[in-house]
């Protein structure tokens, strides 16, 4: 690899050896039922989590995940030097309280569902750059949290369409820093994508509204790297279940890039057919949960050697919803591999 | 027989409901107001009454009914107390739906959580 | 460069139609005769257990055909909130659709819900401040509606009948 570190505008390239040292992930009961439920190091048995309030249990959730994440690496909550972590709640509330039981510095980021690859890229940062040797990324989302601030009052009776999406109830974690002795997958570059609008209004359909924002900052990483959809042996995006799916293939394809043949979405993965989700699974757990289990593991085992996690984000308000507006999407790559065997560059 | 015509016109009402719902953007919020103030219209229109006469609970029941026991509520005290009636009679009928809803949902809220 | 700018945010008008035409290819239909179907089931169902009831109350507790109603509508309310505390109301709402939102059991829900929601936040600012947060739209239009047509009909009555 070349030892620039700025590949064009929006691609960082990570010249020394940074890993993922170790991951974890928490959950709610329904993506326990899932067919990725073996890769969770915790599923909890209901919405709660053991918690009086929704706003607690997704705490509880990222807390858990952040603990879980420590303790698999080897490491203690002082030993790490900033942590980055955000979720869907006004005001990231559920990261504030999380980080102040935690008591590591702390900077909250909010990307909506695309905060896990946020976090990662600026955390994998902060080590390349040697402003930290150890920092963590880490973010949530809860079912019955996002349908209050978002939605409705979670016993309401309204019918969803078939296009809605199943807030993901669970946070993931991950421990960043130099590969010194422990095996990782190592994170090589991250692309920082651009707020793309089309216009789209319906907060039901956010799949094709963050379509567009995944295309934009897919091509943008190819074009930075030099690198094309055969050169990974997975790319997924984080939330564009079912209906965004479709689009993005085509949208990629307008852009003579064929992701078909290595492409899925964590909204889709962590549901299973039988498990009435409408669409997919959506929320910042979206990509953390499967991010941080599956392909982490997939990663070591071999499985994949090369993956492309691009983190979909719609970054709207109940709010600007109400008032009309559209909703202005972003999307943010990071590239994993597996660099066991490989010489240190 | 009266059930089974309780049973069309209530029907036919809740699929007005739900076309609206599926063809247009509007939210249930919406659905719901705008079935109401059909339900004023009908009434000022002097169709409502006649309507339930006809379908019973087909047409109490649903939502239009409300909007049609506050304009005839609001009638009504006109047409004892002169035009003042209009803001003074509106709720006069109507008391046996909002109340129910207040205090239940208020008991609800003491004795349940929500489960998501 | 004020020429450039509209041409570039005319040309982001034109692509962000283009998109919009384009995804609504994708995003599924709504099944209009399923759930128009299942809309006039459930609600024709709810509207003649309304009926029993309605003769019920006449039949046995005194009350009149024009009367009945109102204990109808309350007992109606009263099932519609105890199934949204048990948190089943949402699960048929999903599956019914209009059939439960449009009988007076769907304003039931919306203000049960919010309150059993908001209680988090206490019975003051979460429960009372909240309650009619979904149902607020239907007593606050029905009564401008009833307003405005009861003047109306008031004084186009006056006009005609040249005085009361």
């Amino acid at each position: 690899m070349s030892q620039r570190k700025r590949l064009n505008r929006q691609t960082w390239q990570f010249t020394r050896d940074i890993r993922i040292l170790s991951s974890a992930v928490a959950v709610g009961p329904r993506e326990g039922k899932g067919p990725l439920a073996k890769d969770f190091d915790k599923i909890y048995p209901d919405l709660y989590c053991g918690q009086p309030t929704w706003e607690k249990a997704e705490r509880q959730l990222l807390e858990d995940a952040v603990k879980q994440a420590l303790k698999k690496g080897n490491r203690l909550a002082d030993e790490v030097d900033v942590i980055l972590a955000g979720d869907l709640l006004n005001q990231t509330i559920t990261s504030n309280f999380a980080m102040g039981q935690l008591q590591i510095p702390f900077l909250g980021m909010f990307g909506a569902c695309s905060t896990s690859m946020e976090t990662l890229s600026v955390a994998a940062a902060l080590v390349d750059s040697q402003y930290a040797h150890y920092t963590m990324a880490a973010c949530s989302s809860h079912n019955a949290t996002a349908e209050r601030q978002f939605r409705y009052p979670t016993e309401y009776g309204a019918q969803k369409p078939d296009s809605a999406q199943w807030t993901v109830t669970g946070a993931g974690a991950a421990l960043v820093g130099t590969g010194t002795g422990m095996k990782g997958p190592r994170i090589t570059h991250a692309t920082i994508g651009k707020v793309i609008d089309m216009g789209i209004k319906n907060p039901f359909e956010l799949g094709p509204a963050m379509a567009p924002a995944a295309a934009d900052t897919l091509s943008t990483h190819f074009l930075d790297t030099g690198r094309k959809p055969e050169d990974y042996d997975l790319i997924v995006t984080g939330d564009l279940a079912k209906v965004g799916y479709q689009i993005l293939i085509d949208l990629m394809k307008d852009l003579d890039y064929d992701i078909a043949p290595v492409y899925n979405d964590c909204g889709i993965m962590i549901y299973g057919e039988d498990q009435n989700v409408f669409s997919g699974g959506s929320g910042c757990a979206s990509s953390a949960v499967v991010t941080y289990s599956h392909i982490v593991k997939g990663i070591l085992s071999g499985k994949w050697k090369r993956v492309l996690v691009c983190a979909t984000g719609a970054l709207f308000s109940p709010v600007s919803y109400q008032q009309g507006e559209s909703i202005p999407c972003i999307a943010h790559a990071v590239a994993l591999e597996n660099a066991e065997g490989k010489e240190r560059s | 027989m009266d059930y089974v015509i309780a049973f069309i016109v209530g029907g036919l009402i809740c699929t007005i409901g739900q076309l609206l719902m599926d063809m247009t953007s509007m939210t249930p919020a919406h659905v719901m107001s705008t079935l109401v103030v059909s339900g004023v219209v009908l009434d000022s229109i002097g169709l409502y009454d006649p309507l339930i006469e006809f379908a019973g609970a087909g047409a109490t029941v649903p939502i239009t009914s409300f909007g049609h026991a506050l304009y005839h509520g609001a009638i009504s005290e006109v047409q004892q107390h002169g035009i003042i009636g209009v803001i003074t009679g509106i709720f006069e009928v109507t008391s046996a739906g909002i109340s129910a809803a207040i205090v239940f949902g208020f008991l609800a809220a003491l004795f349940f959580k929500p489960k998501g | 460069m004020g020429n450039g700018s509209t041409r570039q945010q005319l040309q982001m008008k034109a692509a962000q139609k283009k998109y919009q035409e384009l995804s609504k290819k994708y995003v599924p239909a709504p099944r209009y005769t399923l759930n128009a179907f299942k809309a006039f089931m459930v609600g024709g169902l709810i509207c003649t257990f309304g009926q029993f009831l309605q003769w019920m109350y006449a039949q046995y507790f005194g009350f009149t055909e024009k009367t009945a109603s109102n204990p109808t509508v309350a007992t109606l309310i009263f099932i519609s909130i105890l199934l949204t505390g048990l948190g089943v109301y949402d699960k048929i709402g999903q599956w019914a659709g209009a059939g439960t939102a449009v009988p007076v059991t769907g304003f039931a829900n919306s203000i049960s819900s919010a309150a059993i929601e908001h209680r988090s936040e206490g019975f003051v600012l979460g429960v009372g401040g909240n309650m009619f947060k979904l149902a607020g739209s239907v007593i606050v239009f029905g009564v401008v509606a009833a307003f405005l047509a009861a003047l109306i009909k008031t004084i186009i009555q006056m006009i005609i009948g040249g005085g009361t």
